[in-house]
């Protein structure tokens, strides 16, 4: 699901970069509260899933995932759960967690490497203050 | 045992309380300073850009923490009980030195018309505004104070628009970044007077402390070389060294006590252990911000003050306001971002007043450096899908290529935007939360729709290849947070306004509110200057007419 929100191209995608385990752990910690709308949402998108092509999420195709996605996010996605959780609030979680886990700091288990730094151009690691003036490599 | 009686409490120890602690210590008053937050110094800051206090998604940084939930009750009636990273929540900071330990520290001055919107404008329909019942001429010395003793540095000289003063900043601005060096001639070809932001930020050594290193980590976070100027590495160390002021940091106010006459006589507290204390003064002052303050006047209750304190004519909690943000994000085909801290730098005050169809204005400036957490997650503000191959391909191309111009526009005070205290909800120590509610005015909006209008000029002047007007103005959410301000009105009328134009609580010989809660309204500025500058003009009546502890049982 993950790598739908942050797909990987010639740079690494969101499950690459940890972002899994980012969720996993916040979910241990600062998200504790959201434990019980990750466990029903995540049935929610294999009933989706189920109720749109007859499989489960991670047996879909790139599109039909998307499309699954889509849906979720306008509130339209088949499922019983959807009836007394909002499919669209869950995966608003699920897109701004993954934007966290990506371009936040690593040592919240995500950005594995500095790698969303790196392709952003930003100097990793960042070490409190400019390095603008670090000499460069000759030859790089 | 009980605790030596001083003097003066202070309660609080941010931008207002720490000025008032290190004057009355100065003149040799015994003062505590009281601060329910802890001690932090950069070393305590891990520069971590999902939990600090500008984005707080896994927590504050400098609190406050679990323990003190507040209530936000919507427009519909629902009530929710929030923790301090949601952004009903209102939060500034607990800790010493308050906000101003991560401040993005714009040190800006009102200007004179501030000080008097109802007669500059007119009455409003649906707001309480009022002029002040002092004039910039009566606090301009004490901006100079502010500026000199806490730090500032920029240059404001080309701001036509800007009140008078004796003295220039004490420091020159920093070198322009990138930003300013594309918005300044954009802004001169549109008429414009851009210039200098002032910053409460070492650009040169001063003060026995180091020059910024234009670092990333800045506003939201403590300052890694301490050249950000804030009180807790100005005033409240020297406010300790004189030797009167004691600062207990972890304490939690529970309330301010009186006597039968009708007297303060000093403050209790749960101290850092969890035990209550009373600690009796001669005077107290209540610094807490627009939100703790009243939440602390309200539950100090008592047979003479059924009400809570200064609370007579139910205005203690009235008019919370902080700012409508306004402004526009615009995309560049050539490199903006240029990791040089802070990032905001150049501002204009064209749009402050004598605007068209509405009420006062603001001023607009850049935006501080912004992580790639921040811009991701704005991606929908410039037309980008939230999620997906295009939502990546922007922050490859674009987060190096974008630039936002915004600033706070003045919001008309609201009588029903307010605090009160929960009565059924309490923190970990027993004590009622605040409970918060509210609206804008009508006026807030058609203000940000000009003032978005008008930083999207200004962008597209710069050579942005496309703009979009930010909103973050809703008419059913009263503002508040760092900015928050207007609780505790100053006024000359006890009937409608809490404390007078020396921030003494009207009918109370001695308790005082100084903080941002006596702004009658909160300028199209960040208030953070005139809040020091109203914690030494206050201070200075207060030493002036101290007559000693026996003079004034």
């Amino acid at each position: 699901m993950s790598d739908q929100i942050i797909p990987p191209d010639q740079d690494p995608g969101a499950s690459w970069a940890g972002v899994v385990n980012f969720i996993d752990r916040q979910l241990c910690g600062p998200y504790k509260n959201l434990r019980a709308t990750y466990r029903r949402g995540l049935a929610g998108v294999d009933q989706s899933s189920r109720g749109l092509y007859g499989k489960l999420f991670a047996d879909l195709g790139t599109e039909q995932q998307v499309t699954v996605l889509r849906q979720m996010e306008e509130g339209k996605a088949p499922g019983a759960i959807w009836k007394h959780a909002s499919s669209s609030e869950f995966f608003g979680y699920v897109v701004d967690h993954t934007m966290q886990g990506y371009y936040g700091d690593p040592r919240h288990g995500g950005n594995r490497e500095g790698v969303s730094w790196k392709m952003l151009g930003l100097p990793y690691p960042p070490i409190r203050g400019r390095q603008q003036n670090a000499p460069k490599k000759p030859n790089a | 045992m009980a605790l030596k009686h001083v003097n003066a409490v202070v309660v609080g120890s941010g931008a207002g309380g720490g000025i008032v602690a290190k004057e009355l210590a100065e003149a040799g008053l015994s003062v505590v300073l009281l601060e329910r937050g802890k001690w932090f110094t950069s070393a305590d800051d891990r520069k971590d850009d999902l939990r600090n206090q500008r984005t707080s998604v896994l927590g504050p940084s400098f609190g406050p923490d679990e323990r003190n939930p507040r209530v936000y009750a919507d427009s519909s009636g629902g009530e929710h009980v929030v923790p301090s990273n949601h952004w009903a929540y209102s939060n500034n900071a607990a800790c010493v030195g308050g906000g101003t330990l991560s401040y993005g520290a714009m040190a800006w001055r009102f200007m004179e018309q501030d000080f008097r919107l109802r007669s500059t404008y007119g009455a409003v329909e649906g707001s309480t505004l009022e002029d002040w019942p002092i004039s910039y001429q009566d606090l301009e010395p004490f901006y100079e104070k502010a500026e000199w003793e806490i730090g500032v540095s920029g240059d404001d000289s080309a701001n036509v628009f800007r009140a008078p003063r004796r003295r220039p900043l004490p420091m020159p601005p920093l070198s322009p970044n990138r930003s300013f060096q594309i918005l300044k001639p954009a802004a001169e070809r549109l008429g414009l007077h851009p210039f200098h932001i002032p910053m409460l930020r070492n650009s040169v050594p001063y003060n026995g402390r180091g020059a910024c290193i234009r670092c990333r980590w800045c506003v939201g976070y403590a300052c890694e070389v301490s050249a950000k100027c804030g009180t807790q590495n100005t005033v409240i160390p020297r406010a300790i060294e004189t030797g009167n002021c004691e600062l207990r940091a972890e304490c939690i106010a529970k309330e301010v006590i009186t006597n039968e006459r009708g007297r303060v006589t000093g403050v209790a507290y749960f101290d850092a252990e969890g035990r209550l204390q009373e600690q009796t003064a001669d005077l107290v002052v209540v610094s807490c911000s627009a939100v703790e303050s009243p939440r602390l006047l309200l539950n100090s209750k008592s047979r003479m003050f059924p009400n809570g304190l200064g609370n007579r004519y139910d205005w203690v909690g009235r008019n919370l306001q902080g700012h409508s943000y306004t402004g526009a994000s615009g995309l560049f085909e050539q490199e903006i971002y240029d990791d040089l801290g802070p990032g905001a730098s150049i501002a204009i005050c064209d749009f402050n007043h004598g605007n068209p169809g509405f009420v006062a204005g603001g001023l607009l400036a850049n935006e501080f450096l912004r992580s790639p957490y921040q811009v991701a997650s704005a991606a929908a503000e410039v037309g980008i899908p939230r999620w997906g191959a295009a939502h990546k391909d922007f922050m490859r191309h674009y987060f190096k290529r974008n630039m936002t111009v915004m600033g706070p526009m003045q919001e008309m005070p609201v009588f029903e935007s307010r605090v009160q205290v929960d009565p059924k909800v309490k923190d970990a120590w027993g004590i009622p939360v605040a409970r918060i509610s509210g609206r804008h005015h009508p006026n807030d909006l058609l203000g940000a729709e000009f003032m978005a209008g008008k930083a999207e000029a200004w962008l597209k002047e710069a050579g942005a290849s496309k703009t979009f007007r930010l909103h973050w103005t809703f008419l059913d959410i009263p503002s508040g947070g760092q900015h928050q301000a207007g609780t505790c009105r100053m006024g000359n009328d006890p009937k409608i306004s809490v404390v007078d134009k020396y921030c003494r609580v009207h009918d109370m010989d001695n308790l005082y509110v100084i903080d941002g809660s006596v702004h009658v309204n909160n300028g199209g500025f960040n208030p953070v200057l005139t809040i020091m500058a109203i914690a030494y003009h206050a201070s200075d009546n207060l030493v002036k007419t101290w007559k000693g502890a026996h003079g004034r049982g």
